[in-house]
């Protein structure tokens, strides 16, 4: 979700503005993203520390002149470019203390803004509609300059964009009740004009606001009536006939905004990004009709996502710079941080399946939210095995029988004709047309199954899973019926391919697994992968381990009788702890089975939400608690020791994971556990882990602090034994 | 103004030695300290902290504990011997020798009749104090291991001694030992080494407190020898203790840097029974405190550091006042830099040598702000090092560069330096009466040599190529026994002023060879002179940082003066909390008096109005931003320049440049805080590589 987030004031507005001024002309940013130059209305420039809410310096021009656009500054002279009386150019450096002494150049033609991006050349554009880049103009200040606009026609709005090295500069004008969008591409130079569509008569675009994404312009435009329009324009067909008829700019209707009585008078929004809209000015849905509050739309879902009220009147004016939304009101200009992450219905329900999807992701038909809404393009590959068995079937090319009879075939056939033939049919088809019948298939299967015991198909079920094409919500007995029927290579793979398995089913095979013998277990066949991976971390075991990551289990060892010594009343030592701590650090020992820890591990896996999970988590006994704490805390103690045996990239659980899932199971059985002798030593030794990471935590603080206090003192320039200086006194 | 060209010269890296020991007397509020060298330095607390007078050291004495005696003032050190001082004439007085090996502590009962020390060898001497001299009387009963600290109970028949691992009561009549209280080592790996017990104070309630190698200050019961709490207040030593007069606060020094106090109060508000309670922790030293002294309003304390602090008590002052602030005392408050001005030559005074350098040279201009390119590195010239194992007491370079003098406790040495292919030979054969010379000064011309000797005369000395010879002694009226401590001549040869610390100042005419006149005598110790080369004009600035401008023809304050005083001088001038060290006059503008503390250098042009107690005094930057045109409303007469810090001489060359040597402090400091620094960012970068960050 998007949020709004406490905002600050960074400065005060001059007095005497009216209800359509706030006395500020402009916000740029500045050398980074804490610092911006603020242009009032009238005669000065100031710049400010965001994060500070403090004026670093302020510019003023003499009395009788103004400002008649906002200052803009070049981050590659570390230049200030500032228009006075429309005709003159001003630019000065951070060091100038007087404006009226800073180098000054009077062109031929109104000014109507200059822009400068970060990287970019600034850019003078005429009242006109003539375009310059600012060096050659200051070349020749007094070259003429063409008209590029008919009689009645005015800027509106202009921007300026630099598009894959090309930069643009994008201006509004109306003319007798029509708007145009003007397109002018520098270097080579060509313009092009667009009209756009006519709203409701009378009514013309309040705000206007571009983005560059995609290879394509995105402009958003906001109507008085509440609507809220994108226009999309690529920028590769740009050129051609130059300066030919307007072409007609298409348009998309992005939001309606609630607009109370009458109409938006002063209002504006902004594009965040490609899901998200800054509105102000605008009344919140549900807080009947004042006008005075700014919200964050998602373009999307249409949906609110964040919402506050703005003391004072409302300008219609809003700037954004890196994550800050700068608003002046009443008597003030805000800034509002505000924070828009990707909307996903996991990251708003639960943890995330895996937290490094850049690293490791997995392929997936199964539609995802993820994938929709932010048009993930990754096609989903297939698994090799499948296409090469395909590819077999092929050209045996066996009379094979259709969709439809395969699966009435399965209703009654026995099991191995039924596993021959839907292995026929996956082979046949593509899958992805295919989805709804590997569904039907499965359920088909499954229900078969649970009626009659003695039909099971593992094989046929694994490879419909292996399709990715299934997800629990079509058929959701399957993980059950691989439950009761024992078969733990299947519930492994629903486990690490479904990405919807409810809560209560994940703990139903955490129950299964741990309560599972381990002699049975080793006597399984899992996914070679996950297996591989708690092999190395077994068999480093023995192996000598250094000590890193700030954890040495000596260490650990003191913590605990620490913790002993201290709250020595406690906890009573017997002789034989003693004895243990007396001896060499003790290697972690896995308290399961290989095996089982494989199928341990893919529950620590799996996505979950607290809420939901911890209820059935209270149904384990405290046996199996222990035993699993025990696992999770060799897991723990494995990963302390070595640096990161999770980078593999095989299947294996985050640290975080590991630690939440501690954190979950000590929440569900605590009281239980408190009293479960055996759990003692157990959570005394959690204890520690959790004082060791706060230690941790805290000297990593230390060092950031002296670091950056390091970086202070080097600021400092090392001056010799001696010179020969000048200083002024005044 | 105008730009001034700035010598900024670093290598002076003068570096003050560390604090050993200190004694307050709260009868004449005099701080005295000594330092590892052997100095011995007295602060008059009653008047702005300023250092009034300095017995240089020497190679060899380490003195470890001070004690005053009334008026007089008694060292012991590590070399056996016991030191009365002679504070009028800035000597050792005497040395006796106590024959019991080292000696640890020193100190004295509370009427003043007797003396004791603490020695190697076990024994605690007594020693009955006489009007000239101490005279031994006996020993107490001796003890195996050696006595670290003493203390005297106020009634005069007990004494406690700290030593090894315990702490002895003595009955003061009998001599006998009667009680023994064993010291508790230190736990872990110290177990095995001793505890040594480095200070005890023995309190009027018979309550003995002290202070040990275990990080313990203990309280114990002086009659039942038994021990009634422990206070653990450091992993390390605690080395010093000091208690207030009266007996309600104590402070704790330890080789953390922190001094602890504890307080004598109930420790609840229901509660009627007082004790010691841990109330409250300073740090303001980087490295070991040695001393301390707990004045009235203050924590005084030194150490390694170096630095003396002087921390008011904020239940004892008056909050946000002068007085409530603290104080650093990192450098001397006298110059130990002389400028020769026509050669361009630095005398820079050290402990045990001097050193003469030549400023280096630029033939560029710049823009201010500007560093000039350098055509001419500085080029030390001579190193001379001190004879005879005493420390240097002053030095001086004559104006032409061509004769240096300097002075210990013991004699007066002059030198002829000559340039052109580097010499110095001793001038061999001086005066008699040239034995003695608290201030050495030479006259403009480099034609006379002045020396402050006792009873603040001043001997003249005729200086040419081929002798030396005594001309006469100047003598101030007033009969003062204090030394002078400082002097100066005018530039016309025919003024000479002296400065003492009964803040006396006598002007003599040296064409008459008699006293001309005595400045009004003013309450606070002048802390620099200097006379007006053309309009002859005495200015003096006192430790109270009072400015004073004297004619000299007239004999009456000068009109500018009398101004300054009735208007008063800006607050912000009077908070300043290091002297002003050295005056002098510009020769191009002569309303321009240019003067300096340690953190500023301030040119007052006489001929602009007196900053108000309103306005900005410290308005350079304010005027810097203004129009050229505005800044004639906007200045006052008091240019004040910060750019420099521990500034040690400001002084104008002939070629109206500045010479500005400053940061010798800091050569010490950053030292030390660039080792922490390179171990931290190891540490750091190694545990960032381990965290594979």
């Amino acid at each position: 979700m998007a949020a709004l987030y406490e905002g600050y004031t960074l400065c005060g507005l001059v007095p005497g503005q009216t209800l359509t001024n706030s006395g500020i002309q402009g916000i740029e940013a500045e050398r980074d993203s804490d610092h911006v130059v603020v242009t009032d209305s009238t005669r000065s420039v100031t710049l400010y520390k965001v994060s500070d809410q403090k004026p670093l310096s302020s510019w003023t021009v003499k009395q009788g002149q103004t400002l008649t656009c906002p200052a803009v500054y070049n981050s590659q002279t570390e230049e200030y470019v500032v228009v006075s009386d429309n005709k003159v150019i001003r630019i000065w450096k951070d060091e100038d203390i007087l404006l009226d002494k800073a180098f000054k150049a009077t062109v031929s033609s109104d000014v109507w803004r200059v822009h400068c991006l970060p990287g970019g050349e600034p850019v003078v554009l005429f009242q006109r509609g003539a375009v310059r880049l600012l060096d050659s103009l200051l070349s020749a200040p007094q070259q003429p300059i063409e008209e590029v606009l008919a009689q009645e026609e005015a800027i509106r709005w202009s921007t300026n964009i630099v598009a894959d090295s090309q930069q643009f500069v994008i201006f509004t004008t109306e003319q007798k009740g029509d708007s145009f969008l003007y397109l002018h591409r520098l270097n080579p130079n060509t313009l092009q004009r667009y009209r756009l569509e006519r709203e409701e008569p009378g009514l013309s675009p309040l705000s206007f606001s571009a983005s560059y994404r995609d290879k394509h312009i995105c402009l958003l435009y906001l109507y008085p009536n509440g609507h809220v329009y994108q226009s999309v324009v690529s920028v590769r067909g740009l050129g051609g006939d130059e300066g030919a008829q307007a072409l007609p700019l298409p348009r998309s209707l992005l939001l309606g905004l609630p607009v109370g009585e009458g109409l938006l008078e002063a209002a504006s929004a902004q594009l965040l990004d490609e899901a998200h809209v800054a509105v102000v000015g605008v009344p919140h849905p549900s807080a009947g009709a004042g006008k005075d509050f700014l919200c964050i739309w998602n373009t999307n879902f249409q949906t609110l996502q964040a919402g506050k009220e703005m003391a004072g009147k409302i300008y219609g004016q809003l700037w954004t710079f890196s994550n800050k939304l700068f608003i002046p009101h009443g008597k003030t200009l805000s800034v509002i941080p505000y924070e828009c992450p990707k909307s996903s219905l996991a990251s708003a329900l639960g943890k995330l399946k895996q937290a490094k999807t850049e690293e490791f992701k997995a392929p997936a038909c199964v539609p995802s939210w993820n994938n929709i809404l932010h048009g993930d393009k990754a096609q989903p590959s297939r698994p090799a095995e499948t296409r090469k068995t395909r590819t077999n079937r092929k050209t045996q090319s066996a009379p094979s029988l259709t969709v439809d009879q395969v699966l009435d075939f399965t209703k009654t056939a026995p099991v191995e004709e039924v596993q021959r033939e839907v292995e026929g049919l996956l082979s046949r088809a593509d899958i992805q047309d295919l989805q709804p019948l590997v569904g039907q298939l499965a359920s088909m299967l499954v229900s078969r199954s649970l009626a009659d015991p003695a039909f099971y198909t593992p094989s046929t079920l694994a490879q419909l899973v292996h399709t990715q094409s299934l997800c629990h919500s079509v058929c959701p007995d399957l993980v059950l019926l691989a439950l009761e029927r024992r078969d733990f290579f299947l519930c492994q793979l629903c486990l690490q391919f479904f990405p919807d398995i409810p809560e209560a089913v994940t703990c139903a095979c955490l129950k299964a697994f741990i309560s599972m013998p381990d002699t049975e277990a080793e006597k399984l066949s899992l996914e070679p992968d996950s297996v591989s991976f708690m092999e190395t971390l077994i068999a480093r075991e023995r192996a000598p381990v250094g000590l890193q990551n700030g954890f040495s289990s000596t260490s650990t060892d003191q913590d605990c009788s620490d913790a002993l010594g201290g709250g020595g009343r406690v906890v009573i030592k017997t002789g034989e702890e003693d004895k243990e701590k007396s001896s060499t650090p003790p290697e972690p020992i896995c308290p399961v089975g290989l095996h089982k820890a494989v199928l341990l591990n893919e529950v620590l896996l799996t996505a979950y939400s607290d809420t939901f999970l911890l209820p059935h988590l209270k149904d384990l006994s405290s046996q199996h608690v222990v035993l699993f704490l025990q696992y999770l805390q060799f897991l723990y103690l494995k990963y302390s020791q070595d640096a990161s045996p999770q980078m593999h990239g095989l299947r294996s659980p985050s640290l975080t994971q590991i630690m939440d899932w501690v954190c979950m199971v000590l929440d569900a059985h605590f009281t239980v556990l408190v009293m479960t002798p055996e759990a003692k030593g157990l959570l005394v030794n959690l204890h520690s882990f959790v004082k060791s990471q706060v230690r941790l935590v805290s000297e990593l603080g230390k060092i950031e602090g002296s670091l950056q206090e390091l970086n202070k003192m080097k600021v400092k320039k090392d001056v010799g034994q001696y010179s020969i200086e000048i200083i002024e006194l005044f | 103004m105008g730009e001034f060209k700035v010598h900024r010269v670093r290598f002076f890296d003068y570096m003050p030695s560390a604090i050993r020991a200190m004694a307050f007397n709260s009868h004449t509020e005099r701080l005295a300290l000594v330092r590892a060298d052997g100095a011995l330095e007295i602060f008059n607390f009653a008047d702005h902290y300023f250092q009034e007078k300095v017995i240089p050291g020497q190679d060899g004495r380490a003195v470890e504990a001070l004690c005053w005696v009334g008026q007089r003032l008694f060292s012991a050190g590590l070399n056996g011997e016991i030191t009365e001082y002679d504070l009028e004439n800035l000597r050792p007085r005497y040395t006796v020798e106590a024959y019991g090996g080292p000696i640890w502590t020193i100190g004295s009962n509370k009427q003043g009749t007797l003396l004791m020390v603490g020695c190697e060898d076990g024994t605690v001497k007594m020693f009955e104090i006489l009007k000239e001299r101490i005279q031994f009387q006996r020993n107490l009963e001796r003890q195996k291991g050696r006595i670290v600290s003493l203390s005297w109970h106020p009634s005069g028949t007990l004494i406690a001694a700290g030593m090894m691992d315990m702490i002895r009561i003595f009955n003061a009549e009998t001599g006998h030992a009667t009680h023994r209280m064993l010291v508790e080592r230190g736990v872990g790996a110290s177990k095995s080494r001793e505890v040594v017990v480095w200070s005890v104070a023995f309190l009027s309630d018979y309550t003995i407190i002290s202070g040990d190698s275990a990080g313990k200050v203990q309280i114990w019961d002086g009659l039942t020898g038994t021990l009634v709490r422990t206070h653990l207040v450091t992993k390390w030593d605690v080395l010093c203790l000091s208690v207030s007069q009266d007996e309600s606060s104590l402070i704790a020094g330890t080789s953390e840097g922190t001094v602890v106090q504890f307080q004598f109060i109930s420790s609840t508000v229901d509660q009627q029974e007082e004790e010691w309670v841990r109330t409250r922790t300073f740090k303001n030293h980087s490295h070991d405190v040695r001393a301390l002294a707990h004045t009235e309003t203050a924590v005084v304390s030194g150490g390694m550091d170096t630095q003396l602090v002087v921390r008011p008590l904020l239940d004892k002052v008056e909050k946000n006042t002068q007085e409530s602030a603290m104080r650093k005392i990192a450098l001397p408050h006298r110059s130990l830099v002389c400028c020769a001005k026509k050669a361009g030559l630095l005398l820079f005074q050290f402990p045990d040598h001097l050193e003469v350098w030549r400023v280096g040279e630029s033939d560029g201009h710049g823009k201010p702000g500007d560093s000039l390119p350098v055509k001419r590195k500085p080029e030390k010239l001579i190193q001379l090092k001190g004879k005879g194992g005493d420390h240097i007491y002053s030095s001086a370079l004559s104006p032409c560069g061509e004769w240096l003098a300097y002075s210990t406790v013991s004699s007066v040495r002059l030198y002829r330096l000559q340039y052109n292919n580097i010499s110095i030979t001793k001038v061999s054969k001086l005066p008699k009466d040239l034995c003695l010379g608290h201030q050495l000064c030479f006259s403009s011309d480099s034609t006379k040599l002045f020396a402050s000797s006792r009873h603040s005369s001043v001997i003249v000395v005729a200086l040419n190529q081929l002798e030396c010879k005594y001309l006469h002694t100047l003598k101030p009226k007033s009969g003062s026994r204090q030394p002078v401590h400082l002097l100066c001549t005018s530039e016309d040869g025919k003024w000479l002023a002296t400065a003492n610390t009964d803040c006396e100042i006598h002007v003599y005419d040296l064409h008459k060879r008699k006293l001309h006149c005595t400045v009004p005598i003013y309450s606070s110790c002048p802390t620099a002179i200097a006379i007006h080369p053309t309009t002859s004009h005495l200015v003096v600035v006192h430790a109270d940082q009072q400015i004073f401008e004297y004619s000299l023809v007239q004999k009456e304050y000068t009109e500018w003066s009398r101004k300054l005083q009735k208007q008063g001088l800006h607050s912000l001038w009077l908070e300043r909390d290091t002297p002003v060290t050295h005056v002098t006059f510009s020769l191009k503008n002569p309303a321009h008096i240019i003067l300096h503390d340690m953190f500023m250098f301030c040119i007052i042009d006489q001929s602009l109005p007196l900053p108000e107690s309103k306005t900005l005094l410290y308005n350079q930057m304010t005027l810097r931003s203004l129009p050229e045109q505005e800044r004639i409303r906007h200045s006052h007469a008091f240019k004040i320049c910060k750019n420099f810090k521990h500034v040690m001489c400001v002084s104008l060359l002939e070629d109206h440049s500045l010479v500005v040597a400053a940061e010798p402090v800091l050569h010490y400091l950053s030292e030390v805080s660039k080792r922490a620094q390179t171990t931290l960012s190891q540490f750091a970068g190694q545990y960032i590589h381990v965290m594979g960050l």
